[in-house]
């Protein structure tokens, strides 16, 4: 791949990913794709009345704070980030 | 396999309600969201009674509802958040009744995903424009303006997008007319998805960020950024904005953001203002437990406005703002009233409060007074120290009031949800009922009740009296025409005539006029002020000044039928002669010169009533023993020629000719419908061509056992039928639409129409000796529900195969058991504590105090369903929740019934753990009535799926399937498999085969060969599926729900199933190798669709007596719905190109595109969508013909074909 090419490649993907929140990429580190699939499911189900009425019946709780507790839940749904090793 | 999926009752949870003048008339009315479906209610401002105005399907899910108006308008629009990808403003069409798209705007793609917006609406108070937002980073704005025809316009979007930000909520600031401005509630996650120390994520800050449309420049700007309260989760808009009129402000504008036990209010550059939530003084509360908003709504009045904000427990809070100008000078909050939990809450201007409930009923209150002027707590923000935000980090000390019954609030309506249905049984139970019912459990929490729902209208008796002999017949009748309530009640016995008059009393009169000697065969309010009575020998026309004029029948001839309306007679002779009257303008009865010989015994005769400004109805119809009913002209130019004739199948026993409005026919006249009703119990209703006098469009209905009786009556002054047979019916109009249904009361010889000053709109029958006066109160409700109060959320339910009791177990999680309560509460009142009378408020009104999670309160009833109660209560201890049962007869004891109750103690749901699971066995006592504890086995998890097997039990256990055998100290286990992926929920059975639903790994086969004692997977399903219920179809077919709300048929391989049942020991199946990394075969999906709410049960039943099998389920949110097989291929054909043709004519009200709903995570498949289909009828008539032109039919044959499916499937 000339130097060229890959520029342009790199910043065409680069604007996908910024438009299109949650794509994956050939580099995705298991926790990065863990975490998008995490936040798309907390998102679905937020988003879909009868799974948070199921939740919220299951649980005990009412649907205002369920629905709150999956929002927040989205900020970090897998825990702090792996330490990045040092190479 | 083709199967015709039909929705029987829709959803009835409320998602989201707003309110709004949609209709363009003074008048508010509220709009309901019910997942996925739109209603308009209208609240009667005298009564205080909602009524469905129209409701309609829109194929779609509906995650936002906002209603707005344009600056000046006087209509309100809806705009409609769904997971079409597309914003859709719907407007309200009175004059057709129905909600029509005005504008739909595409902008991503459909599905509820993280960053395609849907989720949230904001509106500009000013209706200029709107913020559309997803879970996450999207955020669009569209301005909305008029154009020169004063349309409503819409914009291009503007994009106020911000990367890596959770939305937790957006609002529309009060601004006045400056530019509109919207508040948005955001975290940024970037940086602690950057951090591995967590720190970021500690400190991440939830930002309330101002995002400003500058209509000059048409972009929007971030215009403030501010952190707040990191728990906050509700925005409300604070009016704001200067009167146009004067210099006065409507209020300082900004927001209340609702964090976890604090209201804070905030504004760009102004000092904030925080509250505490105030909360419930119970000693049992754990004080350590955050407190949130849920639900919001903002009021305004002349010069005023407050808030009324609703707590998770229930509880309202008024929330009040002191002040001047723009500037705020006290937040102040105090204790409302207790309503259910809600999802919406709507004030009406004229003094309503509409709360939409999670779960359960509906409400509508009526405000008594506001809380102005009582001694409740009121906590001011100028109680602390800078406003209460010395110490933003820092929680304010605790609020507290007394939860207290219903104050400033009453109750005015109550909406019957069925929402949650979590479990429900189809069977005929009741005596006296030929068809059967469903028995449902419902709701959530100490709200929970156990449903018995029955196909017909609710009957309300208001007088019942028994009269001296058994009446043939009755009728009311006016003294005048313009009489608003009727006078007289006449009842006709085997040899007489009693007249009552209707008063303060109902007596006997004498001096009517009419003939006490002889039976009566009609009774009519003729002319301006007479009476007519026909009886056997004559017909008496009783003048206004009681002189009568009598008509003899010839001698040796007798009437045997008669008809009449306010200026028409007909009398049939036993001569098989006819004779036909007509009045004059002088009100003078006028015999026709000719008689018409019908050459075969009259039965039955019907003319309609005289059509308004005409002097006559020209069309009689007449059924004779020959088994044909004529049409014969009263016209003046051919009366009494026979116009057409129509062949039966049995003599009728009744004739009634009505003008019905049918929408589906014709959209703006009635039609004239002659109903038929035959001596075998079968009903014909035909269309009467108003042209040619042709009898078109027949339709049969079997309505009972005995010959048919068909009277016309008023219902909600409209022109209906009561159909009488083994069972009572009743064919009106509703919602434009006709509709048949019967009636849930005894059983009745003979009714009429009955008008008084009590009962305006009442009816009048007789059964037996008994006279008895009744009302409809609930038009257009197809199940009527009965309900018994439960303690708990009820989990599942069995029948048993000897008695007709139900075994229900309930369970709640985060409550503390009644005795776990009590003990804690004799511990604190040792440690010399005072618990006050806070602890007895009834449950059901204020729910129960919250417990930590992994505590349970659970118990175990047996309820009666003919007498309707509750027989016998066991509660659980130890903090053990009941999670499944099962009636086990057990061949160790001679086939002795067992209940087995599958608890678990100390259960945590996610991840799934427990202490200990338990099986639970009871022997039955008093018949059934009873349970005693046989003794209590312990498993290593949750027990949630139990079964009946050979005489043995089958236990889902965690991920194992086990059989159990009855011991004397505990149930033994004979045999485990232990290849379950998740957990098993579900299980099914016939002959030595087992079928297993998984939690997420769909429906397994699985066989037992007793020979080398083997519990063998031998098939599994291709695709993983979130089984949430399941049942067997036939041996090899297996229907299932699963939790996205599908619905699905898997067969097995006839030939596999041969094999696997042919291998004696099933060494063969275990030596198979596996095929993709599952069992050695596969089941083969036949049929797919995706119904919307989640299938809580699956029954396979006959709903009608003598009917096919269908497939019932029941949904979460309160569906019930049914799949029917098609019988021939043809069907099959034309109902799936009616429903293609229906994908092109009816789009979605959401935008939704109707396939892609219905095929929402795999394609449908084999499944027609019932519920498409049948809005052909609501279609305007020129796109209805070109349909049925394309199939080759005339729209009355598809109709006809649309409700042959649903009458001979569910009767409905």
């Amino acid at each position: 791949m000339s130097s060229e090419l890959r520029y342009t490649a790199n910043t065409q993907l680069e604007h996908l990913h910024a438009r299109y929140t949650g794509t994956g990429h050939a580099d995705l580190s298991k926790y990065d794709w863990l975490t998008h699939q995490h936040r798309d499911t907390l998102a679905s189900i937020v988003g879909h009345p009868t799974l948070t009425s199921y939740l919220a019946i299951a649980d005990g709780e009412a649907i205002g704070r369920v629905k709150f507790e999956m929002t927040e839940r989205m900020l970090q749904p897998c825990g702090p980030p792996p330490r990045k090793d040092e190479d | 396999m083709h199967l015709y999926n039909l929705t029987l009752q829709p959803p009835t949870a409320a998602t989201q309600a707003v309110v709004g003048n949609f209709s363009g008339a003074r008048q508010q009315e509220i709009i309901v969201s019910h997942g996925t479906r739109l209603e308009l209610l209208r609240p009667d401002v005298q009564t205080g009674k909602v009524s469905t105005v129209i409701a309609t399907d829109v194929f779609g899910s509906i995650r936002s509802l906002a209603a707005f108006r344009l600056t000046g308008g006087t209509k309100d629009y809806a705009i409609v958040g769904s997971d079409s990808g597309r914003i859709v403003i719907l407007d309200y069409d009175p004059k057709t009744s129905s909600f029509v798209k005005l504008h739909q705007e595409t902008f991503g793609k459909s599905g509820a995903r993280r960053i395609v917006p849907g989720q949230y609406l904001a509106t500009d108070p000013k209706g200029r424009s709107v913020m559309i937002a997803a879970m996450e980073k999207a955020k669009l704005v569209y301005i909305l303006n008029r154009d020169a025809a004063a349309n409503l316009t819409i914009s291009s979007p503007l994009e106020a997008h911000k990367n890596a930000a959770i939305i937790h909520h957006i609002v529309g600031l009060d601004v006045g007319f400056e530019n509109p401005m919207f508040a948005a509630l955001e975290v940024d996650y970037s940086e602690s998805d950057q951090d591995p120390t967590g720190e970021a994520f500690n400190n991440a800050e939830k930002m309330l960020t101002y995002y400003e449309l500058d209509l000059g420049l048409n972009h929007v700007v971030r215009k403030w950024s501010e952190p707040t309260d990191p728990r906050a989760n509700l925005l409300v808009q604070v009016p704001g904005g200067q009167l146009a009129s004067s210099d006065r402000y409507d209020g300082p504008s900004g927001v209340l953001v609702c964090c976890e036990d604090h209201i804070i209010y905030r504004h760009m550059d102004v000092p904030q203002h925080r509250v505490p939530i105030p909360r419930r003084k119970h000693p049992l509360e754990d004080p350590n437990r955050g407190l949130i908003i849920v639900a919001a709504v903002m009021h305004k009045m002349k010069g005023a406005f407050f808030f009324l904000l609703q707590s998770e427990d229930g509880d309202l809070y008024k929330v009040t703002i002191e002040h001047e100008e723009e500037e705020v000078k006290a937040l102040k909050i105090k204790y409302f009233d207790t309503v259910p939990v809600a999802t919406s809450l709507c004030i009406l201007k004229s003094g309503f409060l509409f709360v939409a409930s999670e779960f359960g009923n509906h409400f509508l209150y009526q405000f008594q007074k506001l809380g102005d002027d009582d001694d409740e707590p009121e906590y001011s923000s100028t109680d602390y120290p800078s406003f209460g935000m010395a110490d933003p980090r820092t929680p304010l000390p605790h609020a507290y009031f007394r939860p207290r019954p219903l104050d400033n609030l009453v109750v005015a309506d109550e909406i019957e949800s069925l929402d949650p249905i979590l479990d429900s049984k189809v069977l005929n139970v009741l005596p006296n009922s030929d068809a059967p019912q469903i028995f449902a459990a419902c709701g959530r929490g100490a709200r929970s009740t156990f449903r018995t729902l029955r196909h017909g209208l609710e009957v309300e008796e208001s007088v019942s009296s028994d009269l001296p002999g058994i009446p043939n017949a009755v009728w009311t009748t006016k003294r005048r025409e313009d009489d608003p309530y009727d006078a007289y009640i006449i009842l006709s016995f085997v040899n007489g005539t009693l007249v009552l008059s209707i008063g303060e009393t109902i007596e006997e009169v004498q001096d009517t006029g009419f003939l006490s000697s002889a039976p009566t065969l009609a009774v009519q309010q003729i002319g301006a002020d007479a009476l007519l009575q026909v009886h056997p020998h004559g017909i008496r026309h009783v003048l206004a000044d009681r002189r009568v004029n009598e008509w003899r029948v010839p001698e040796g001839k007798s009437i045997v039928a008669a008809t009449t309306n306010k200026r028409q007679v007909v009398v049939a002779l036993s001569s098989a002669e006819l004779v036909y009257f007509e009045l004059d303008l002088d009100g003078q009865l006028n015999e026709y010169q000719d008689r018409k010989a019908m050459g075969s015994t009259v039965l039955a005769l019907s003319i309609g009533e005289v059509p308004e400004g005409r002097q006559r109805t020209p069309y009689l119809a007449v059924g004779c023993e020959d088994q044909t009913v004529r049409i014969i002209s009263l016209d003046p130019e051919s009366t009494l020629e026979t116009i057409s004739l129509q062949a039966l199948t049995a003599p009728p026993s009744a004739i009634c000719i009505a003008d019905m409005l049918d929408a589906s026919i014709n959209k703006s006249q009635p039609t004239m419908f002659v109903n038929i009703g035959l001596q075998n119990g079968v009903l014909l209703r035909t269309v009467l061509d108003p042209i040619n006098g042709q009898l078109t469009d027949t339709r049969t209905r079997f309505l009972g056992t005995r010959p048919i009786r068909l009277i016309r009556v008023q219902i909600q002054r409209n022109p209906a039928i009561l159909a009488l047979s083994s069972r009572s019916w009743l064919n009106y109009t509703h919602q434009n639409l006709m509709h048949f249904t019967p009636l849930i009361f005894e059983n009745f010889d003979y009714a009429w129409s009955f008008s008084a000053e009590l009962s305006p709109e009442g009816l009048i029958g007789i059964a037996g000796s008994t006279l008895r006066i009744f009302q409809i109160p609930k038009l257009g409700t197809k199940l009527k529900q009965d309900s018994i109060p439960l303690s708990y959320t009820p989990r599942k339910f069995i029948t048993h195969p000897a008695n007709h009791y139900f075994y229900l177990i309930e369970g709640d999680h985060r409550v503390m058991s009644e005795e776990a309560a009590k003990k804690r509460l004799d511990e604190l009142r040792r440690q010399g504590k005072t618990v006050d009378e806070v602890v007895s408020l009834p449950p059901e009104v204020f729910g129960r105090p919250k417990a930590p999670a992994g505590t349970w309160a659970s118990c175990i009833r047996i309820i009666d369903p003919i007498e309707a109660k509750t027989l016998a209560l066991f509660p659980l201890e130890d903090n053990e929740a009941a999670f499944s049962l099962a009636v086990v007869p057990f061949a160790a004891r001679g086939g002795e019934l067992h209940l087995v109750v599958g608890t678990a103690a100390d259960t945590f749901i996610s991840p799934r753990s427990c202490s200990s699971g338990y099986l639970r066995t009871y022997r039955f006592t008093d018949d059934g009535a009873g349970l005693e504890l046989v003794h209590k086995t312990e498993t290593d998890d949750v027990p949630l799926a139990l079964m009946a097997f050979q005489g043995r039990l089958v236990a889902g256990v965690g991920k194992a399937l086990r059989i159990y055998d009855i011991g004397k100290k505990k149930l033994l286990r004979k045999v485990e498999n232990k290849t379950f992926a998740t957990g098993i929920v579900s299980l099914a059975t016939q002959g030595s085969r087992i079928l297993v639903g998984d939690m997420q790994e769909s429906v397994s086969f699985a066989v037992y060969k007793p020979p080398e004692n083997r519990l063998l997977v031998f098939a599994d399903d291709t695709q993983s599926r979130w089984i949430s219920s399941m049942t067997m179809v036939d041996y090899n077919t297996v229907a299932a729900g699963d939790r996205f709300g599908n619905i699905f048929v898997n067969r097995l391989d006839p030939k596999v199933s041969e094999q696997v049942d042919d291998d004696p020991t099933g060494a063969g199946i275990l030596h198979e190798k596996g095929m993709l990394m599952g069992a050695p075969h596969k089941t083969k999906m036949l049929t797919h669709i995706h119904v919307g709410d989640i299938v809580t049960a699956i029954h396979k039943v006959s709903l009608v007596a003598g009917g096919r099998e269908v497939l019932l389920y029941t949904g979460l949110h309160g569906t019930i719905g049914v799949l029917v097989p098609f019988v021939s291929k043809e069907d099959v054909d034309f109902i799936s190109t009616l429903e293609q043709h229906m994908r092109t004519e009816q789009s979605s009200l959401v935008g939704r595109d109707q396939l892609s709903w219905r095929g929402y995570y795999v394609p449908v498949k084999a499944i027609v969508d019932g519920d498409l289909c049948e809005t052909y009828a609501r279609l305007p008539g020129s796109k209805q013909s070109s349909i049925a032109g394309e199939l080759d039919r005339t729209i009355g044959e598809v109709l006809k074909k649309l409700e042959q499916l649903r009458v001979t499937s569910s009767g409905f």
